[in-house]
């Protein structure tokens, strides 16, 4: 068990992901039973990783609660679509050569997004946990609000599209029929993220980012610039999740309804890290796939065959998996927090600290 | 003047805005009185608001008067079910959180902060998907409707203007709303201040180790803070429907948001910084609207927010604690 728990679980995953469309029939396979087009719907899940990796380099690694990562979702996707669209005059699809455009585009997403974070949190850096909570969850409202109704520059609730497809010299394939070309794009950029934030952990910043969370004061006692971490905590958390959304805009070939970048998609995104493991990659990466494995794959593939077979002509929503959605999401963060609190897969520092004292159970002396 | 060429009237957006106002502020007497003793944002709450208000929608079912019974109802009935409704809906939101916290959050009052905050936010998803199929099992004149639709809640109360002639309007409504929330806000305040519970409440949201000491039974003393806060909710989903008349799973999210930015910017844990809280914010809200458009309130409301955490970081009433050791 020891020796499982060393493996680099989150990358041999990606390895093993990574061989999905290669084996013959698989794809063809899964498609069948689930009633979509897996592999699509598994590029979803690798950017909502993404995201999921971002906002847990501040949640999970630094102890900040953040209730409001969808905004940072939200101002990379409508960079990437600002710098693409054809009513912008940058177009850097088309101006750069050789598809270098969509990289920069996409980069200019994690840079706006870090930038927009920090200039953000830097006033905020004194707030106590849930004040900074309500705050960051203000901020998403805010930025949700905003790009709804600048539609001089978002283009209000329609968005912003069509963002064209990557034009790279040597994959001339349609990008929004084949869905392998994202497919390898999206989990290569997981792949890189979870390198770096592997080697993150255990640099200096990472461990400095686990003693903040630890305790501020001792941290701060120690000569670590608390405010200084917190700030490069809320820039890679932004960064990474301007990453995603920018990748997110570039696939779905538009920015998608500012409503997409809501506070129900922050929570949910909360979720999937309490559910698979706080402050452990391959447990955020678990928590993904079960949640929004659930949400977008399973649950539409089992209300897919329902409708097929006929079973519900009513259109009662007892007889539609998706309505117990909630429900069962519902019931499912209840009991993990019950009876596992450190997630499905959690750090072993985290588990150590939760079942602390374990043995002399608190209260009793107290 | 800031106001005087977009031809506002300043006097109706503050009347407006209160009575709003004083329902937030109903909502947010739950989230802070609750934060106050075990420091837990109940996600839950807003959620719980939003079941009573199809507490009362069922009752009005059942007493025949949603759809076309409404316009055959004697004036009799109408009050029967008025005072129904303000009696019942309360006890069930009470109840209903009383038994939440007894089942989820009490084995977790030793856990780490984020225990509590998760399973909150699990009991959030699991009342709005309840919220979901009670809607579709109320029928509305005998017809299914769609679970995830908006609902109109019958209006039992008329839009007569009370103040005719002033150039100001106080609809009946507006009077039902400030006639029910006012007398509870001075009743929970004496309550707070001056009666054996009130004060055993206070002690432990100050120091529940103390408390305990003291002879004070701390769990009985959050089950019933629970008790008086899903009371208020309840009180306040009642108001709310008669108010807007418009209800669907979703209203406990966005109006327990605005309640939850109430309780935080009065200083959360402080009741009457709750009460100031969701007066601000009505007010900002009515104002907002009446001068910079009403898509633009919502964002308004939390950007005000921010600016008053960055220079108050704890609340417009919140005490500044020093960080124990």
């Amino acid at each position: 068990m020891t020796a499982l728990r060393r493996l680099p679980l989150d990358l041999i995953a990606v390895g093993l992901l990574a061989l999905y469309p290669l084996i013959p029939g698989l794809a063809e396979a899964a498609d069948k039973l689930c009633k979509c087009t897996l592999g699509a719907e598994l590029t979803t899940l690798f950017i909502m990783a993404v995201l999921a990796l971002g906002l847990n380099v501040v949640v999970g690694y630094t102890g900040l609660l953040h209730l409001g990562i969808a905004a940072f979702f939200g101002i990379g996707a409508y960079t990437v679509g600002i710098l693409l669209v054809p009513v912008y005059p940058f177009k850097l699809g088309s101006a750069l050569p050789a598809g270098s455009g969509v990289l920069v585009a996409v980069l200019a997403a994690a840079a706006g997004a870090a930038l927009v974070s920090v200039v953000t949190a830097a006033p905020l850096l004194r707030l106590r946990g849930d004040y900074l909570a309500l705050v960051t969850l203000g901020f998403g409202e805010v930025a949700r609000f905003a790009l709804r109704n600048l539609e001089e520059i978002t283009n209000g609730t329609k968005g912003l599209n069509p963002i064209p497809q990557p034009d790279v010299p040597g994959l001339q394939g349609d990008w929004s029929r084949d869905y392998q070309y994202f497919f390898y794009l999206t989990l290569g950029v997981l792949f890189l993220t979870l390198v770096l934030l592997r080697n993150l952990e255990r640099s200096r910043l990472g461990r400095a980012w686990v003693a903040l969370r630890e305790d501020e004061l001792a941290a701060g006692c120690m000569g670590l610039n608390t405010a200084k971490l917190k700030l490069m905590a809320f820039a890679l958390g932004g960064g990474l999740a301007g990453l995603a959304g920018g990748l997110f805009a570039l696939r779905l070939g538009s920015t998608a309804d500012p409503d997409t970048y809501s506070f129900q998609r922050s929570i949910t995104v909360l979720c999937c890290l309490i559910l698979g493991g706080l402050g452990n990659r391959a447990g955020v990466l678990l928590g993904v796939f079960l949640v929004l494995g659930f949400d977008n794959i399973l649950a539409p593939a089992v209300d897919r065959t329902i409708q097929e077979q006929n079973l519900n002509p009513g259109g009662s929503p007892f007889l539609a998996f998706s309505s117990y959605r909630l429900i069962l999401f519902g019931l499912a963060l209840i009991l993990v927090m019950r009876f596992r609190p450190e997630g499905l897969l959690p750090s072993n520092r985290v588990r150590a600290e939760l079942h602390e004292g374990e043995e002399t159970p608190a209260g009793k002396g107290a | 003047m800031l106001f005087a060429d977009s031809g506002l009237n300043l006097g109706q957006a503050l009347l407006d805005g209160l009575g709003m106002g004083m329902l937030f502020a109903l909502v947010a007497l739950g989230y802070t009185m609750v934060y106050g003793i075990v420091e837990l944002i109940n996600f839950a709450h807003g959620d719980l608001f939003m079941l009573g208000t199809f507490f009362a929608l069922t009752l009005l079912a059942a007493l025949g008067l949603t759809g076309s019974g409404l316009a055959e109802a004697g004036t009799g009935k109408l009050v029967v079910a008025f005072v129904l409704m303000i009696l019942t809906v309360p006890v069930f939101c009470a109840g209903l959180n009383w038994a939440v916290d007894f089942v989820v959050y009490k084995p977790l009052r030793n856990a780490p902060k984020l225990a509590p905050l998760v399973s909150a936010i699990g009991v959030s998803f699991v009342f709005m998907g309840i919220g979901l199929f009670w809607n579709y099992l109320v029928p509305e004149n005998g017809q299914k409707v769609p679970a995830a639709a908006d609902r109109n809640f019958p209006n039992l109360l008329p839009d007569r203007n009370l103040i005719e002639g002033t150039g100001y309007r106080l609809t009946v409504k507006d009077a039902m709303v400030l006639g029910i929330t006012l007398p509870i806000m001075v009743a929970l305040t004496l309550f707070v201040r001056y009666t054996s519970l009130g004060k055993a409440m206070r002690a432990t949201a100050q120091n529940p180790t103390a408390a305990r000491l003291m002879g004070i039974n701390v769990d009985r003393v959050i089950g019933s803070t629970f008790v008086l806060g899903g009371g208020l909710a309840g009180v306040a989903s009642v108001v709310y429907a008669l108010y807007v008349n418009t209800i669907s799973y979703q209203v406990g999210f966005q109006n327990g948001l605005y309640a939850f930015t109430a309780a935080v910017l009065g200083g959360i844990g402080n009741i009457p910084g709750a009460v100031l809280g969701g007066v601000l914010i009505g007010l900002i809200r009515s104002v907002g609207s009446a001068t910079i458009g009403e898509r633009w309130t919502s964002a308004l409301v939390f950007a005000i927010l921010i600016v008053i955490l960055v220079f108050r970081p704890t609340g417009l009433l919140g005490a500044r604690t020093r960080e124990k050791v």
